[in-house]
């Protein structure tokens, strides 16, 4: 893992102007009816990366990934793939496999032959199907399982048949559709690490359409948040979660408190929100004009309280009382209320918690961050 | 479930129908077995021994003497009834084929067809197996005969320069069978493709399978039971059928249910008619058993 | 990717009319004006009225459909019982016999159980009539409806009778409290099917029947073997208009009961 790591940290060609996209979706709409699947989407993945497709149910990503398997055709726009436009390739000629949500397994198949089918399609001689579903069983941990149905397999066990029934023909790109979803939380966790593993080793382009943000950030280099058939943000797993460009965005990854504010200065880097609990000064980029409305996102866990007023109390710190505390484990979430009655949520990992003492139920408090603990977002 | 499975209504529930079927449904074949072992007789009823308990057990002994199987002998004498059953099955297997044919491409179409269109389809074909199977194979006549509708549409668009001859032919009989029997394969066949997971054809397409290709690995073999389901329903009734041959089929046309309607009604002969339907009954045993198990297993998947 | 071709759209409308077509033709020649079934000879109603006038036919068409409703109503009660059997007990002594009995009839040559039933008549010494095509009809539509109600119970919740018996109702009242109400639909439309299915029958009632029980499907077998006459035809969409209002009804009120679902789901889901 160490040199995945490596190779990893070192990845970024996105950031690389010299680089050519591997896939490029250039103004793609795609409607159903009256109903706008994905709107106008402009995006452009790298070869060899990971890269997930991140929103909620409904928001075009699975059409997104479908298009570029075949199976639907955009309303207007085009796909390039490679340097070709493939939108006029139906998809059992392109050069892209997918894995089913449902895995779509052939039930009247054995393993063997579901993940030799796509070579027998392709004409490859027989000897050689065999030797390359061999390699495909030990690659997915299944030699023993080859002559068994997909009825006879447990979930873990059908989605490693299809992913290596995807993987078999070497596709330029593989496609999953929610790849771990039938899989229970532990086994996912585990498998996320195996794909990831896998995508490295084999130095494909993966695209994943997920709804699990936290299985997006673990195993993609890059994430598409999308929202009503068009990307919201596109950046990695840091960018999105430490500087999300929106209030979706924000809303979406993770939880975060969203304090207001009327932007009372801005400039040189800074800004200063004041109207709420807080008297907000944040280092950032974002230059919104003096007077107008604004918000500040905080993670909770960038919130920090103590039982005692903070150097400067006037600068990011307001009091409040402790609202409910839930204990969960490894980290304590406290629900503190604000002087105006807003609750915010602030997040203690439990190794740095007082264990003699700890803050209990409405005990009056402290909450205070730093100027960098979080992003300005504009309305 | 112990609270259900040991009270007086469950035993209930399963013992009156069970006894009922035995009854009327067992037995009968019981007494066909041990008719088509009797002799005509000129009497009521018309055949030789008749059992009675009154006779007492001697008497029943003494009956049983009586029985031979002339009848079967009779049977494998007589080359009509060795031809009308090889007939029988020859005209039911083409019917089914045939039948097979035309529902297939129906079914695939409704299984494709917007799901909210579906229960209206289902129910278009269902609608005419509720209107009288007499009258179906009925209004056929009319259709079929030489100055039928058939040949007259024909003839007045000039594809044809004489009637064709189609009612009290074989090919009377195939249509007859074909339209009277049509649901029994639609609805099956439907079923397993409506029940098929749409991303299986995908998956196909998407490891380079052309739509054609498609169809052949991946639809029609999961739509097999549906295909094999309908088969059965279609031809074991079809052996047996006496209203379409006797209506659409010539007097040529030899069909054992037909053989054994005249056996019974014309010639009054009873036991040679329960030797006939034994022997029906023995070809069919094994299609029957067939169908028997594929319905359990579907009902065990079911549960 | 339209799923729904042309080619899908082309063969269901020609499927659908080679289903159709036939009945078309023959409701609309029992206008005919003319004799001759085959020949348009302009409207008229009067074989309709001849139909009327035909004693026969309609002293037929009375034993037909007493003969129907008596037995529907009865094999729809051992047909329930029997797919209860089917479904809830997997295993009883003779259960294999039991599920081939109630498979075979489905698929028997008519003539078979037809022969069968009238042997065991006459064995028995049965007068045949009225009530032995009754019995006929029984015991073949109760399978059709064992089925049909057998497909509903497969897809029954079972934790809801469990409910009720752990509430403390009996299996009897659990029955018909619970069980049959939910399973309603499906038990009437086993007796429809049971119904028509009776009515429709010629060879086990030609069978079993005897003196003063000719069924309608006999009267019409007789005279269509004589020939075809617009008569006949009458009496054909006089039976198919009775099923297709029936069908009609049945539809609409199933659609409107669904209707009236969705609305109360929305109306749950508004919070109203």
């Amino acid at each position: 893992m160490k040199s995945l790591g490596n190779i990893r940290r070192s990845f970024a060609p996105w950031a690389d102007p010299q680089s050519k996209p591997f896939i490029s979706f250039r103004n793609i709409t795609k409607k159903f009816g009256d109903f706008t699947a994905v709107d106008n989407l402009t995006l452009d993945i790298y070869h060899r990366e990971f890269f997930a497709l991140l929103g909620a149910s409904g928001c075009g990503k699975s059409t997104l990934l479908r298009m570029l398997a075949g199976f639907e055709r955009p309303t207007s726009g085009e796909i390039i793939l490679d340097g070709q436009d493939i939108a006029a390739i139906p998809p059992y000629k392109r050069p892209v496999n997918m894995m089913f949500q449902s895995y779509a397994l052939f039930p009247h198949m054995t393993v063997e032959s579901n993940i030799g089918f796509g070579l027998r399609q392709d004409g490859m001689p027989k000897a050689e199907i065999g030797e390359r579903v061999q390699q495909m069983l030990k690659l997915v941990k299944l030699e023993q399982f080859a002559k068994r149905k997909p009825q006879q397999l447990s979930g873990g066990q059908r989605q490693r048949v299809a992913l290596a029934r995807s993987l078999a023909k070497r596709p330029k790109v593989l496609l999953l559709d929610e790849p771990l979803g039938a899989l229970d939380k532990k086994l996912r966790e585990e498998t996320q690490f195996e794909l990831m593993d896998l995508q490295q080793q084999l130095g494909l382009t993966f695209v994943v359409v997920t709804h699990d943000q936290e299985e997006a950030m673990t195993m993609a280099d890059r994430i598409a948040v999308m929202s009503h058939g068009k990307v919201v943000q596109v950046a990695t797993p840091a960018e999105i979660y430490e500087a999300p460009n929106s209030r979706f965005v924000a809303d979406f990854i993770g939880d975060v408190n969203i304090l207001e504010g009327n932007v009372k200065a801005a400039g040189n880097g800074r800004v200063e929100l004041a109207g709420g609990d807080f008297t907000v000064r944040a280092v950032s980029d974002a230059a919104p004009s003096v007077g107008t409305s604004a918000a500040f996102a905080i993670r909770p866990e960038k919130l920090k309280v103590s039982r005692t007023a903070p150097a400067d109390p006037a600068v990011n710190t307001s009091e409040g009382e402790i609202w409910d505390i839930a204990y969960l484990g490894d980290m304590t979430v406290l629900h503190i209320k604000l002087p105006s009655g807003k609750v915010v949520k602030t997040s203690m990992l439990n190794a740095q918690r007082e264990v003699e003492n700890p803050i209990g139920y409405d005990e009056k408090v402290w909450v205070s961050f730093a100027e960098t603990a979080g992003v300005v977002l504009r309305d | 479930m112990k609270a259900l499975g040991s009270s007086i209504f469950s035993r209930l529930v399963i013992i009156v129908p069970y006894v009922w079927l035995l009854l009327f449904f067992l037995v009968p074949f019981v007494i066909v077995f041990r008719i088509s072992l009797s002799t005509t007789a000129i009497a009521q009823p018309p055949y030789e021994p008749v059992f009675s308990l009154a006779d007492g057990l001697s008497g029943i002994i003494d009956n049983i003497r009586q029985l031979s199987f002339d009848n079967f002998v009779w049977l494998t004498e007589d080359a009509l009834y060795l031809n009308a059953y090889l007939s029988s099955i020859k005209i039911a297997g083409i019917s089914t084929l045939l039948t097979l044919l035309i529902a297939y491409p129906i079914a695939y179409g409704m299984a494709q067809a917007p799901r909210t269109w579906r229960p209206t389809l289902l129910m278009l074909v269902i609608l005419p197996f509720w209107t009288s199977f007499l009258i179906r194979v009925y209004a056929w006549i009319a259709i079929l005969k030489p100055e039928g509708l058939l040949n007259q549409l024909l003839l007045s668009v000039g594809i044809i320069s004489e009637p064709l001859i189609i009612l009290n032919t074989n090919w009377a009989i195939y249509i007859g069978i074909v339209y009277s029997y049509l649901p029994f394969m639609i609805l099956p066949i439907y079923s397993a493709l409506e029940k098929m997971d749409h991303s299986l054809i995908e998956a196909a397409q998407d490891l380079g399978c052309p739509p054609i290709t498609a169809f052949w690995k991946v639809t029609f073999p999961l739509s097999l039971a549906g295909v094999v389901a309908g088969c059965m329903l279609v031809f074991i009734p079809a052996v047996g059928e006496f209203v379409i041959p006797d209506l659409l089929g010539g007097s040529q046309t030899l069909m054992i249910g037909k053989t054994l309607w005249n056996e019974f009604n014309s010639n009054r002969d009873w036991p040679v008619s329960a030797a006939v339907a034994t022997v029906l009954l023995l070809i069919l045993v094994v299609p029957i058993v067939f169908f028997q198990n594929m319905q359990a297993k579907a009902d065990e998947k079911g549960r | 990717m339209t799923r729904w071709s042309r080619f899908n759209i082309v063969s269901v409308a020609l499927g659908f009319a080679f289903l159709y077509l036939p009945i078309v033709l023959l409701v609309v020649f029992s206008f005919n004006e003319s004799k001759l079934v085959t020949v348009w000879a302009g409207f008229s109603t009067k074989w309709y009225v001849s139909l009327f006038n035909n004693q026969g036919l309609m002293d037929a068409a009375w034993v037909t459909i007493r003969v129907a409703l008596l037995s529907a109503t009865i094999a729809t009660v051992l047909g329930t019982m029997a797919a209860l059997s089917l479904v809830r007990y997997t295993r009883f002594r003779g259960r294999m016999l039991f599920s081939g009995m109630v498979y075979a009839p489905l698929v028997m040559p008519e003539v078979i159980t037809g022969l069968s039933l009238l042997l065991l008549f006459v064995a028995i010494g049965f007068d045949r009539g009225f009530w032995t095509v009754t019995l006929a009809h029984i015991t073949l539509t109760m399978c059709f409806v064992a089925v049909v109600v057998q497909s509903r119970l497969l897809s029954f919740d079972r934790s809801i009778e469990e409910a009720a018996l752990d509430l403390g109702a009996t299996p009897l009242r659990t029955f018909f409290e619970v069980t049959l109400p939910i399973i309603a639909p499906a038990v009437f439309s086993g007796w429809v099917l049971a119904f028509t299915l009776s009515l429709d029958d010629l060879v086990i009632a030609s069978f079993t029947s005897g003196p003063g029980a000719t069924t309608l499907p006999m009267k019409i077998y007789s005279q269509v073997r004589l020939g075809v006459t617009p008569e006949i035809n009458a009496a054909c969409t006089l039976l198919i208009a009775l099923v297709a209002i029936g069908v009609v009804i049945a539809s609409i009120v199933t659609k409107q009961r669904e209707l009236q679902r969705q609305r109360d789901e929305q109306a749950a889901v508004a919070g109203r």
